[in-house]
Order: C-alpha cells, then sequence, then structure tokens
C-alpha cells in the first residue's frame, strides 16, 4: 500500500482564491435569505389565507420544493429553461433557484408561527380597530417570526450548505473554488479539509451573528419577558402537571 | 433546437423510461444503507451526548457542531478522495454510504438527543429508586417512551436522506439524478428529464412527508 501523507503547503498561496470563494458563498446566501424569507412571508399568508385558489397554489408550491433534492431543483432552473431559451449567469440561476428553495421553506415554518397566534389576539386587535395590514404586521407576523426565529436561523444554515451545490452548475462559490483548486494543486484531500474548515467557520460566523440579531431585533420583548418572569414562573408551575 | 421544434417528449423513449426506473431502486439502496449506518452512528452519538463523563459529552457536541456546519457534499469529496489516496478504491456506493453515515449520524444523533431530553427527569429518579443501572434505565425505560417522540423527526429526515442522496451522482454513482444527467447528455432534454426526475423523488418524499406530519399532530393532540 503506498503511503500518502498530507501536505497543505502548496494551497498556501491560494489563500486569496478561498477567502474570495468564501466571501462569495455568504454573498449568495445573504441575498437569498433576505429575498426569501420576504416571498416565504407572504406566501405563508397566501397558504393561510381566505382564497381558496391561492391558499391550494400556496401549498402546492411548498410541497413541490420540500419533496424534491435542490440538486434537481437547479438543473431544472438553469439547464430546463435554457433549453426554452431563458439564458442567465450562472450566479443569477444559482441565487433564483436557492430563492425559490428558501421561501418554500420559511413559509412552513412561519406557517407554524402564524397558526400559533392565539385567535383571541387577532380579534382584540379587530375590536381596536386595527387595520387589517398593521394586524397581519403588528399582531400576527411580528411575534411569530420571534417564536419561529430558531427553526429559520437553522434553515438559513442548511442553505448555506446547500449553496454548494452550486458548484454543478460551476457558479462561483467556495465549492467551485475549492475544484479549481485541486485540479490546480493536484491536492484534492487537502483542500477539501480546508473548504470544510471554512464552510464550519463560515456557520458559526452565521450562527453568531443571527443570535446577536436576534438580541437586536426582538429586544422590545426581551425586556417584556423579563418583567414577567416572576410571575410566569410561578404561573408555568402551577400549571406544569396539566402541560405536562 | 428547442422542445418545442422536437415536441415535447422528442427523443425520449421507452428505453429511458426504464433506466430511470431502474435508477430509483440504487437512489432507495444508497438511502436505505444511509439510514442504516447513520442510525447505529446517530445511536452512539446521541449516548455520547448524554454520557455522564464530560470529555464524551464535549467530543460528542465538537462531532455534531463539526458535521453540521460542512456541506454534504464538501463531505463525498473527503471521504471520496481520502479513502482513495490511502490506498482504498473504493465503489462509489461505499464511498457515499460512508459520507452520509457522518452526516446522518451527527444529525440522527442530535434529534435523538433531544428526545431523550424531553423525557420528564423524575422517569430517570424513578428507575434509580428502583436500583436500574444507567443502562437498564435506557433499554428498559427511557428509549422505549422516547421512540414514540422520534419517530415523526426520524421520518421526516428520512426524507432529507432521500433528497440528500442525489448528491452522490457528483461522485459518479449511478441513481435517479445521475441517471437523469446522463440521458440529459445524450438527448438533450433538460426540462423534460429532470421534471421528470423531480417527479420520482416527490413520489418517493410526499408520502413519508405526510405520514410524519400525521404521526407529530397525533403526537401533540395527545399532549393537549
Amino acid at each position: 500500500m503506498n503511503r500518502y501523507s498530507l501536505d497543505f503547503s502548496p494551497l498556501l498561496g491560494y489563500w486569496d482564491v478561498f477567502l474570495h470563494g468564501a466571501l462569495l458563498t455568504l454573498q449568495m446566501t445573504a441575498l437569498a435569505v433576505v429575498v426569501g424569507v420576504a416571498v416565504g412571508v407572504l406566501v405563508a399568508f397566501g397558504k393561510g389565507g381566505r382564497k381558496r385558489v391561492l391558499a391550494r397554489a400556496c401549498t402546492v408550491y411548498i410541497e413541490i420544493v420540500r419533496n424534491t433534492p435542490f440538486l434537481v431543483q437547479i438543473f431544472l432552473f438553469y439547464f430546463g429553461l435554457a433549453s426554452f431559451g431563458v439564458r442567465m449567469p450562472t450566479f443569477t440561476a444559482a441565487v433564483l433557484a436557492m430563492i425559490i428553495n428558501i421561501a418554500a421553506y420559511a413559509a412552513e415554518i412561519i406557517r407554524a408561527g402564524l397558526e400559533a397566534v392565539p385567535r383571541g389576539q387577532i380579534e382584540a386587535a379587530e375590536c381596536l380597530g386595527l387595520s387589517r395590514w398593521r394586524i397581519g404586521w403588528h399582531v400576527m407576523l411580528q411575534p411569530s417570526i420571534e417564536k419561529v426565529y430558531p427553526a429559520l436561523t437553522s434553515q438559513f444554515l442548511l442553505m448555506m450548505q446547500a449553496s454548494a451545490m452550486a458548484s454543478q452548475i460551476s457558479a462561483q462559490e467556495l465549492t467551485a473554488i475549492a475544484n479549481t483548486v485541486q485540479s490546480d494543486t493536484f491536492r484534492s484531500l487537502e483542500t477539501y479539509l480546508v473548504v470544510a474548515a471554512l464552510y464550519i467557520v463560515l456557520s458559526l460566523f452565521i450562527k453568531g451573528l443571527s443570535a446577536l440579531l436576534g438580541r437586536a431585533v426582538f429586544r422590545r420583548s426581551r425586556v417584556v419577558n423579563q418583567a414577567q418572569r416572576p410571575g410566569r414562573r410561578a404561573a408555568s408551575v402551577a400549571t406544569a402537571g396539566g402541560a405536562a | 433546437m428547442t422542445p418545442l421544434e422536437t415536441g415535447l417528449f422528442g427523443n425520449f423513449t421507452a428505453v429511458h423510461l426504464a433506466y430511470l426506473f431502474k435508477s430509483i431502486g440504487w437512489t432507495l439502496v444508497l438511502s436505505l444503507l444511509a439510514f442504516a449506518l447513520g442510525a447505529v452512528g446517530g445511536f452512539g452519538v446521541m449516548l455520547a451526548r448524554i454520557s455522564p463523563r464530560r470529555w464524551l459529552r464535549g467530543l460528542a457536541m465538537v462531532y455534531i457542531e463539526g458535521i453540521q456546519g460542512i456541506p454534504l457534499l464538501i463531505l463525498l469529496f473527503i471521504v471520496y478522495y481520502g479513502l482513495s489516496l490511502y490506498g482504498y478504491s473504493l465503489p462509489a456506493l461505499v464511498a457515499a454510504g460512508l459520507a452520509m453515515m457522518l452526516y446522518v449520524s451527527a444529525y440522527l444523533g442530535d434529534i435523538w438527543r433531544g428526545c431523550i431530553d424531553a423525557m420528564p427527569k423524575p422517569q430517570w429518579e424513578a428507575a434509580e429508586c428502583l436500583a436500574l443501572t444507567r443502562w437498564q434505565t435506557l433499554r428498559l425505560v427511557i428509549v422505549p417512551q422516547a421512540l414514540r417522540l422520534s419517530l415523526p423527526p426520524t421520518v421526516g429526515f428520512l426524507v432529507q436522506i432521500i433528497k440528500m442522496t442525489s448528491l452522490a451522482s457528483v461522485i459518479g454513482f449511478v441513481e435517479l439524478t445521475r441517471a437523469g444527467q446522463v440521458i440529459n447528455n445524450t438527448i438533450f432534454q433538460p426540462f423534460l428529464i429532470f421534471s421528470l426526475v423531480g417527479a420520482f423523488y416527490f413520489v418517493l418524499c410526499y408520502p413519508l412527508s405526510r405520514w410524519s406530519e400525521a404521526m407529530e399532530r397525533k403526537l401533540n393532540v395527545a399532549h393537549r
């Protein structure tokens, strides 16, 4: 058996290339997440809304995206549309496919949050004469986003990882760059080990960032929770038997 | 030539369809392999994660965090190239199975740990009062109850596993996605072919998704 020893030195010269790749991955993910969540909110409201046809269409969209592999979605989106004459740069195609994908997952998560809003709160808001839009924004969306925020962030992390599949349509990002570097240096194992480490760093970064963001955005509720804590603890002990 | 010129089905024949059907079998084989290996590994990770030994818990946590931070695609490349560099030339099925075992075990270990944690603490204490050893407590008291809780997320993850197998196409394992690519390379009808491939995945995954949701609803009702 031939002996093989790891040698990372040929990769040293490529550090800026790797960094560039990591930035591209981050950029893609950020773009997809921001637009995807916005679309996801609309789909979530559409699914829970009163218009039957729209709700049905939203359900179909969510189920189709969630039950097919992202890789096939990218292929269908990029090669499939190209065969109809719709051509676009690989980066655009990858980001659009990511938006379509994450919007469905985000919609499902947010819908769960919307359903958890107590009916009485919406009725109370109606009694106070709040407009439909303000009820949707203040009473329904904000508290539910807050509630499902952890689930959303772990979905963002999965999306960041899924962006590696964009390399399969040769969109430039970390994995695609790794493929280039390994064919330049013939150090495939080392290259992918470095990239794996970079992905771990990226996911820790996104985790930390979203935790900070959550703390900044949901500040009001944190204050409210803290103010209520002693009372709530007593209440939760009282109802613990029933809840379990 | 656009699809409009060749007609929707163009050069797509029954032979291609049969080829796609056959490749579904390989997707299922890889899914089952990944699930079986990942379940064994995941159980070990779960045990390590709830171990009374601090270093073992720490190790399991690092493993989970690490693996969950790496895309499966990169893991596949590492296992595939890594093993071949050290002189083991393995069939793509084995390489894909191993990579997916690493990946699946981290997620299943985490999911199952959550289910064990959800068991009420008095269950542990009561078992201790009955002088059950730690292993007996787990085997006879905790795991059987946690199993019911773990079923919906596990079936849900099975859907993820089936979708994940599409990645094995990049190291040349001919499963459903790879079969679609192969056919597409000969007759170039990407829209039709990848729609079909997607539809096949949907048929595999959708019933499992629904089953998982139904079980979860039932559990929630029971808890209310």
